[in-house]
């Protein structure tokens, strides 16, 4: 048994939602953790440790990962867009904007990871049918709403940036 | 019970706590840091029953980076005698739950707890204490706990209620009985009695925010709590009961609440983060793992239940007869009188016995879980209804239609009821499209009713008029399910002006009256009758000041859509005063205005619903897929109608993984095999179809605009309605949930 921490922290630099940050960091730090403790990016939620509930989820070179699952270190270099770079200059992302409109959440908690799961889908597939979107979103857990509010959301937003 | 057309109650704003959530800017339980802040990490028991012989924390308290280790020692005695019992909470029992004493009680039982500058320091310093337990035999089932030579898990512990009560030691902290009539007399006059066992397996709330708590001790003795809660009163108060402190030596602040359902209406780390902070002179901050949410947190309640319910052949109920034995966990409390109460509610009956009995188990003690006790009793219950429609050749909602409660029936647990629609709810439910729609191969239909009687309790309000002629509603209520805007809606309609010039806040312990936690389905019924009350005091002032402005009686002083109007000869001289303008003036004619009101709410007005479920079962794999779901429910009236719909969806949802997949799966050590999301799994968007809602509204005369608690109801009927469609769809009657595939494909192969 270890009874001294583990020594050895290391500089990561990674660009969140557009700006530089570099922190010293354990080779074991999450990305997560880095997100929330290091950047001070508290809107990405960890809600399992597992990767199961996507509370946690960010995008890395824009691909949505489960920065819970991810070592800090491991996306070192990278471009990173959590919750908090998705408005642009006071505008709410059209995303965003849909999930408060159509009543998408209720605590809010999981909110943050279905925005980011849904902006993907929705760049992937700008009209998508019902049964993707709920596949689309099965990596991602609400307590709360049932769905239904969530479904609502994407449709809206779907319609909102084809406009 | 006001008729004129209502302006602001009804609709549907967006959310005022909304785009901080969007954002990413709302503060959580875990957001929180301060200077110099510690992380508090807990040592938990491996044992679900054990004696604790020694902690030896020597080793732990000397690594660097431990600035605080503390056990059981470092707590005050767990209080006993006068005080010590409030309610259902027994501070004793909470007090040993939160770190325990003489005996772990539970795989995950809190043992000792350390403070150190990093997490992964506090992680070691669990490692280094040394705990020597006296492991004994688990007792992790009903069947056991009952057995004569059960292992017992409070020596002291002796059966209260009513005789004949278990004597000596014992795992039956309460054996119960209520009814009336003579139910062998209803029995014997009934054409078919239908008698059936069911079983619950335990359940989490499944909340996807786990507990959280930041501390901090003051050198005068107090202490302030930062912490995901569903009440910022309630936190006070038990940390005060578990450690011998005065409530107002304690501040609570409540954060953003990341989902509670019940779940958050205890306290766990709190305490323990306040111990180390004291110790430590640091604040402290505690953040569980989803591990330590599943097995140190309350779930509810496993179950057994046996039913017995008579009938006429034209479906009139003779007589009804329930056994309820409900595990509470370590200690006592399980939530079997809310199943006793609401399990034969729903229907008019003259002869009636319910027993139920509080059984301890060494799983982690149970919490509140929506509509505490009342799912597993209406699986029982409905489940008898349902085979007793099909044995009579009946319709399902026939036979409710039949028994259904009305105004002035006596409830089973012995009130009258006041209006309601439960019957209105069977009415729409025969009358929806889904309820006729055709069915394919390998699918089935079922419906269920539920009942909830919901909570009126204790609540403060503050409105404040800012000199903009805005307004602030300060409540006590954490916000779990969009109370915030319920709040606003209220206060809008009463001030006259729009939902968006009021900003609802939820306070902390010292600048709101007490309130009663967010629970009960009460917030919007009990908190939203002091907002009411509250404006009504600002109305009051506002008219006050428009007839000093006018030298004219106050009695010549009406309010209407957001303005004072001069009446009675003198409205000629007169132009109607805005809210903006008076508050404008406010310091010329006396002064801020400011209205309060602090009550006990009564008559909250019981909640009624009926469900619609299809489903297909897949034969090959055992598989159950809901097709179609439509909740029907009184709500008395939707004081924001998305809310509702999202309350009657999102419970129809819980629901259904209760019925369908989720369960506490234990080893023979009592340990948990499933404490992850990955193993416990609750519904995702691609398990569920749409949710259709249908809004039955006949309004509670006790609430200004005719409140129903909402939040509860709708995850009561969904077990049941679960398994009556899959009946239908296999032949198969599920009397033990969850209907999970190795269960359907076992009893297909049957």
């Amino acid at each position: 048994m270890s009874t001294k921490p583990v020594e050895g922290l290391q500089a990561i630099s990674v660009t969140v939602n557009g700006e530089d940050y570099t922190a010293l960091a354990e080779p074991r730090m999450l990305l997560s953790d880095f997100l929330r403790h290091e950047c001070g990016l508290t809107g990405t939620h960890v809600g399992c440790e597992q990767g199961v509930c996507g509370a946690c989820t960010v995008r890395v070179d824009g691909a949505i990962v489960r920065s819970c699952l991810t070592f800090a270190i491991s996306v070192a270099g990278s471009k990173i867009d959590t919750v908090e770079g998705m408005a642009k200059a006071n505008e709410l992302h059209p995303v965003q904007a849909a999930f408060q409109e159509e009543h998408g959440l209720q605590c809010g908690f999981c909110t943050p990871g279905f925005l980011l799961t849904v902006q993907d889908l929705l760049e992937k597939i700008p009209s998508p049918t019902d049964q993707e979107i709920r596949e689309h979103l099965s990596g991602n857990v609400c307590r709360c709403t049932g769905y239904q509010g969530i479904m609502a959301a994407v449709r809206s937003a779907a319609q909102k940036m084809q406009t | 019970m006001s008729e004129k057309k209502l302006k602001y109650v009804g609709t549907r704003p967006i959310r005022h706590d909304g785009v901080d959530k969007v954002l990413g800017k709302a503060n959580f339980g875990a957001d929180l840091n301060l200077p110099g802040m510690l992380h508090g990490k807990i040592l938990r028991s491996p044992h679900a029953h054990a004696k604790i012989i020694s902690i030896n924390t020597a080793k732990a308290e000397a690594l660097d980076g431990v600035l605080a280790v503390i056990t059981g020692d470092d707590f005050p005695p767990p209080p006993s005698g006068k005080g010590s019992v409030e309610g259902p909470q027994d501070f004793g029992d909470m007090a040993r739950n939160v770190m325990a004493r003489e005996k772990a009680l539970y795989t995950g039982h809190a043992i000792a707890a350390v403070a150190a500058t990093t997490t992964r320091i506090a992680e070691i310093a669990l490692k280094a204490i040394e705990v020597e337990y006296e492991v004994l035999e688990p007792v992790m089932t009903l069947e056991r706990a009952l057995a004569p030579d059960a292992p017992i898990l409070h020596e002291e512990m002796r059966a209260k209620g009513e005789e004949p009560l278990p004597e000596g030691p014992t795992n039956v902290a309460t054996r119960t009985v209520m009814g009336f009539g003579d139910v062998d007399e209803g029995f014997s006059s009934a054409d078919v009695v239908v008698e059936r066992e069911f079983t619950t397996e335990t359940v989490h709330q499944g909340y996807i925010e786990p507990h959280a708590v930041v501390a901090r001790s003051i050198s005068d003795g107090r202490a302030e709590v930062y912490c995901c809660t569903q009440g910022q009163f309630m936190v006070r108060k038990y940390c005060s009961k578990v450690l011998d402190m005065d409530p107002t030596q304690i501040k609570v602040t409540a954060s953003e609440i990341g989902g509670g359902f019940g779940g958050k209406t205890v306290v766990y780390a709190e305490p323990v983060s306040i111990v180390l902070a004291r110790k430590s002179g640091r604040p402290v901050k505690i953040v569980m793992s989803r591990e330590e949410v599943f097995i140190a947190t309350g779930p509810t309640s496993g179950s057994h239940i046996r039913v017995k319910i008579g009938v006429k052949n034209d479906g009139t109920i003779t007589a009804a007869d329930a056994t309820l034995n409900y595990e509470a966990g370590a200690f006592k409390g399980s939530p079997v009188m809310a199943g006793m109460m609401t399990i034969f509610s729903p229907y008019r009956m003259d002869h009636v016995r319910i027993e139920g009995f509080d059984v301890v188990v060494n799983k982690p003690k149970v919490a509140a879980y929506r509509a505490p006790g009342a799912p597993m009793a209406a699986f029982a219950t409905e489940g008898v209804m349902d085979e007793l429609a099909s044995q009579l050749g009946m319709d399902p909602v026939d036979l409710r239609l039949v028994n259904a409660v009305k105004e002035g029936d006596t409830a089973a647990y012995g009130p009258k009821f006041k209006v309601h629609g439960f019957i209105d709810t069977l009415q729409a439910v025969k009358n929806h499209p889904h309820y006729k729609a055709p069915l394919g191969p390998n699918q089935g239909r079922g419906i269920a009713c539920g009942f909830w009687f919901n909570a009126g309790m204790q609540s403060s309000a503050n409105v404040i008029l800012n000199e903009d002629g805005n307004a602030t509603v300060v409540t006590g209520n954490p916000d779990i399910g969009g109370s915030r805007t319920s709040m606003a809606l209220m206060a809008a309609e009463e001030l006259g002006i729009p939902v968006d010039k009021i900003r609802p806040v939820v306070a902390d312990t010292e600048s709101v009256g007490y309130s009663d936690l967010t629970g009960g389905s009460r917030v919007t019924f009990a908190t939203g009758m002091a907002v009411v009350e509250a404006a009504k005091d600002v109305v009051r002032q506002l008219r006050e000041r428009a007839a000093q402005t006018w030298d004219v009686s106050v009695d010549d002083v009406e309010w209407r859509d957001g303005h004072a109007v001069a009446m009675n000869g003198h409205a000629d001289d007169h132009e109607p005063l805005s809210v903006a303008a008076l508050a404008g003036s406010a310091a010329k004619t006396g002064g801020p205005i400011s209205g309060r009101a602090s009550l006990n709410a009564r008559g909250p007005g019981p909640g009624f619903a009926t469900h619609i479920c299809d489903v297909e079962v897949d034969k090959e794999t055992g598989r159950v897929s809901v097709l179609r779901y439509t909740a029907v429910q009184d709500v008395g009236r939707a004081i924001h109608p998305s809310y509702v719909e999202g309350q009657m969806q999102g419970g129809a949802v819980q629901g259904i993984g209760w019925a369908l997949n989720e369960a506490y799966m234990y080893d023979e050590k009592g340990k948990l095999q499933n404490p992850s999301f990955l193993d416990y799994r609750m519904p995702v968007a691609s398990d569920m179809p749409m949710i259709d809602t249908v809004i039955v509204e006949v309004p509670n005369p006790t609430h200004p605009y005719g409140v129903r608690g909402v939040g509860e109801t709708p995850i009561v009927p969904p077990l049941p309605a679960v398994a009556h469609a899959v009946n239908q769809a296999t032949g198969v009657r599920f009397r033990s949930l969850p209907i999970s595939p190795p269960r359907v494909l076992a009893a297909l192969d049957d």
